[in-house]
């Protein structure tokens, strides 16, 4: 049998004993974490948007969150009566249960995390993916329109940017050499990968917007046009099942982000202060990915089907390949890293252009209207 | 369809039978902005097909000032561009003042233009808001367009004592006189509109998505809006400089220098952008009352009857309402009530012209044409 313990266990009981126990930890602190995140998101994007935020609950209104999930878990939980009985009520289970089971892997700190597998970072694009099944069945099994398209554009996107995602995080492996997540946090103690990295940082940012459906890749759940998608006929606890699993998802990939491209536990030059140091290094980082998160969700509106299906395809994909290309020639001939800097930076340059040069076309291509209204040809009457 | 012999392939033979879905959305739903409903076909993600039902809101306003004093029938019409009730008030009291030959004085005149032109920055602001929100913008150009309408409402109530439905203007003339502070308050108000709107500018005109979303998405000709009956910044964005305001010029507005923004394309941006440009002009429309205005004088004809009672007659008044021509057909047979009144309202010639341009398009954008075309429901639905 395969030992996946970090070596030692938990007051030194038995190995599986100690995995239950690390597991109700991680639980608990998701749960936490998720209150408190949706919390958290309301104050940020109240204060983007010159508001307060919840203020009545609790002191500064700490308790919102806490309040919320009593009122949910106290709703009635709502069947229509055309949806397939048992797709609609396992849906919420099957979206949480692979967030839940890539939470498993992430070391928050030093030699500290569940379990500790040889094969993490593909462990996490193989059970992420699992996420659109849940999702599929919230959008066929509502027998609600709304929900159908919902269901079938998170799959169309999801899918598509899955591509992207997994090749910005394979170039960084092949850096690597392991694909154990401890270990690739231990060797960030010098520099942090995004510095060897940059481009693939910004298509793995890019694709986890759209995989965790947020601004302006929230098609699949797009408020003003399909109501919520696919957890629309969704009441009650099974409700916040989805919503659980969208924060926790959010929190599993800044983590799991933080880790691969910002060394995680790591100190930034090295050191070792103690695991509740790296335990709040770890957390401080994954934070400031949630907030950058938010930060685009206030600032920006949402891209139609088309245009985010040919993002992917037409420019992430094939500079996620040209960087593996370049990644594989310089490691093979044994360059140097600067060389990998070198060129992944020359692609983030290239990608950042792309996308400045499309809008400056645009705009000055028919009235060179954007964003200064006083040049507004003004006809005579 | 019928595929001819010669033409059946082994890929038609195994392709699925595929049908077109049908969805509601309305009268329920975040982007129809009130209480409409349109009923989509669509293929995938393309639209059809397109019926869109109106008459949730139908209060029945013409038969209701039929049945009512001139001067009762005032609140009604507030209610009909609930977002701008002081334009509508403008043209109705100018249709009933036609009628019945009741001048106004000068004062109230600069005070009447005054009102619409905020109202008009008020519905404006709004459509630029719910414009954000539909194209996904998460609320917060909403929240920047309602700060500012919340202080032009603030004024509103100073002014008149009620926010969204003033009932401020009286045949010949206005209700009460101006606060103590109105000028200054005005000013410092314009100041935070123009604020607002640079703000908005920033954050929407100056956002990739956005204007990707918006550019060159259902552009129209001139002569398709003309036949298509669309009136106000819809027809503007095709370029043609047609405002009532100018065209024909009522009230006041003779006096006062603003410039017609147009647009070039028709397209959903255009629609975007001659809203945006044209509250500059509302702002500087209300700056020249501001200083051309009478300091102190009547505020309402000395002259009106006890009860008004209008001989037989008819009349149409057309104001550039804030969402297109706003026309008030009246006509009166002696007595205290009007005979007939009959609303041409922008939003409802504007909202005819939908499924032409919804059809073809995506649904995401079917969303954003409905909300460029910035109806409002009180005034489709009468």
């Amino acid at each position: 049998m395969v030992d996946l313990s970090f070596g030692d266990t938990l007051f030194g009981f038995w190995n599986w004993v100690d995995a239950i126990i690390r597991i109700l930890i991680i639980v608990i602190a998701m749960t936490v974490m998720v209150i408190y995140l949706t919390y958290g998101e309301r104050k940020v994007v109240a204060r983007f948007q010159q508001r307060l935020g919840p203020t009545r609950t609790g002191p500064a209104g700490l308790l919102q969150g806490i309040a919320d999930a009593v009122k949910l878990v106290g709703k009635e939980d709502i069947r229509p009566h055309n949806a397939d009985r048992w797709v609609f009520e396992f849906a919420p289970f099957a979206t949480f249960i692979p967030v839940l089971m890539t939470l498993v892997i992430l070391p928050f700190a030093k030699d500290w995390g569940v379990r500790n597998m040889t094969l993490g970072l593909f462990y996490v694009f193989a059970i992420l993916g699992l996420n659109i099944v849940g999702i599929m069945m919230a959008g066929l099994g509502s027998g609600n329109k709304f929900a159908l398209l919902g269901g079938i554009r998170a799959a169309a996107q999801m899918i598509s940017y899955e591509i992207p995602l997994v090749l910005s995080l394979l170039s960084v492996a092949m850096i690597t050499g392991t694909l154990n997540l401890n270990i690739i946090a231990e060797q960030q103690d010098r520099y942090p990968y995004i510095i060897l990295q940059p481009l693939a940082f910004l298509i793995f940012f890019t694709a986890m917007l759209s995989e965790l459906h947020r601004a302006p890749f929230d098609i699949p759940v797009a408020e003003s046009e399909i109501v919520g998608g696919y957890f629309v006929e969704y009441s009650g606890i099974r409700w916040s099942m989805f919503q659980l699993s969208e924060y926790a998802a959010m929190w599993a990939f800044t983590v799991f982000g933080s880790i691969v491209f910002f060394g995680g536990w790591q100190f930034p030059k090295g050191g070792d202060w103690g695991w509740g140091w790296q335990l709040a290094l770890t957390m401080g980082k994954s934070l400031t990915f949630i907030i950058a998160i938010m930060w685009v969700r206030t600032t920006v509106p949402r891209l139609r089907i088309d245009q985010l299906m040919s993002f992917c395809w037409k420019i992430l994909l094939p500079l996620s390949l040209v960087q593996i290309i370049a990644n594989a020639f310089i490691i093979v001939y044994g360059g140097e890293y600067w060389l990998l800097s070198l060129t992944s930076g020359i692609g983030a340059i290239a990608l950042v252009a792309i996308i400045i040069n499309r809008a400056f076309r645009r705009s000055t291509k028919t009235t060179g209207l954007v964003g200064a209204y006083r040049s507004l040809q003004v006809p005579a009457p | 369809m019928t595929v001819w012999p010669e033409q059946r392939s082994l890929v038609a033979d195994v392709e699925f039978d595929t049908v077109d879905m049908t969805i509601n959305i309305g009268p329920q739903h975040p982007a129809t902005h009130g209480v409409f409903r349109m009923v989509l076909t669509i293929d995938g993600e393309l639209v059809v097909d397109c019926e869109p039902y109106i008459g949730y809101l139908h209060r029945g306003l013409e038969k209701l000032s039929e049945n009512a004093d001139y001067r009762q029938a005032m609140g009604w019409w507030d209610r009909t561009d609930y977002l701008a009730g002081m334009a509508c008030e403008f043209t109705y009291c100018q249709a009933v003042e036609k009628l019945a030959g009741i001048d106004v004085p000068e004062r109230a005149e600069y005070i009447r233009v005054m009102m619409t032109e905020l109202s008009r920055i008020n519905s404006h602001f709004l459509f630029l808001g719910a414009f954000g929100a539909d194209v996904g913008s998460f609320g917060t150009s909403f929240i920047y367009a309602w700060r500012e309408r919340e202080r032009i409402y603030d004024l509103f109530e100073e002014v008149a004592g009620d926010r969204m439905f003033p009932t401020y203007f009286r045949i010949g003339g206005v209700t009460m006189d101006l606060p103590e502070n109105f000028e200054s308050r005005v000013r410092w108000l314009l100041g935070s509109i123009e604020q607002g709107l640079e703000d908005l500018d920033g954050l929407l005109t100056g956002n990739e998505i956005f204007v990707e979303r918006c550019r060159g998405l259902n552009p129209m000709t001139t002569e398709r809006a003309i036949a298509l009956g669309i009136t106000g910044p819809c027809l503007r964005a095709t370029g043609l400089p047609w405002d009532l305001r100018k065209a024909e010029p009522y009230g006041i507005y003779d006096r006062m220098k603003f410039d017609i923004p147009t647009g070039r394309e028709g397209d959903v941006f255009d629609r975007y952008f001659v809203r945006l440009s044209e509250m500059y002009q509302s702002v500087k429309i209300v700056e020249q009352c501001l200083s051309e205005m009478p300091k102190s004088g009547l505020i309402l004809n000395p002259n009106l009857p006890k009860t008004l009672r209008i001989e037989s007659g008819e009349t149409y008044v057309r104001h550039e309402g804030t969402k297109g021509e706003y026309g008030i057909y009246a006509m009166a047979r002696g007595g205290v009530k009007p005979y007939r009144m009959k609303l041409r309202s922008p939003s409802f010639c504007n909202l005819s012209a939908l499924r032409e341009l919804v059809v073809g398009n995506y649904v995401a954008d079917a969303i954003i044409i409905l909300g460029s075309l910035d109806i409002v429901l009180g005034e489709v639905d009468k």
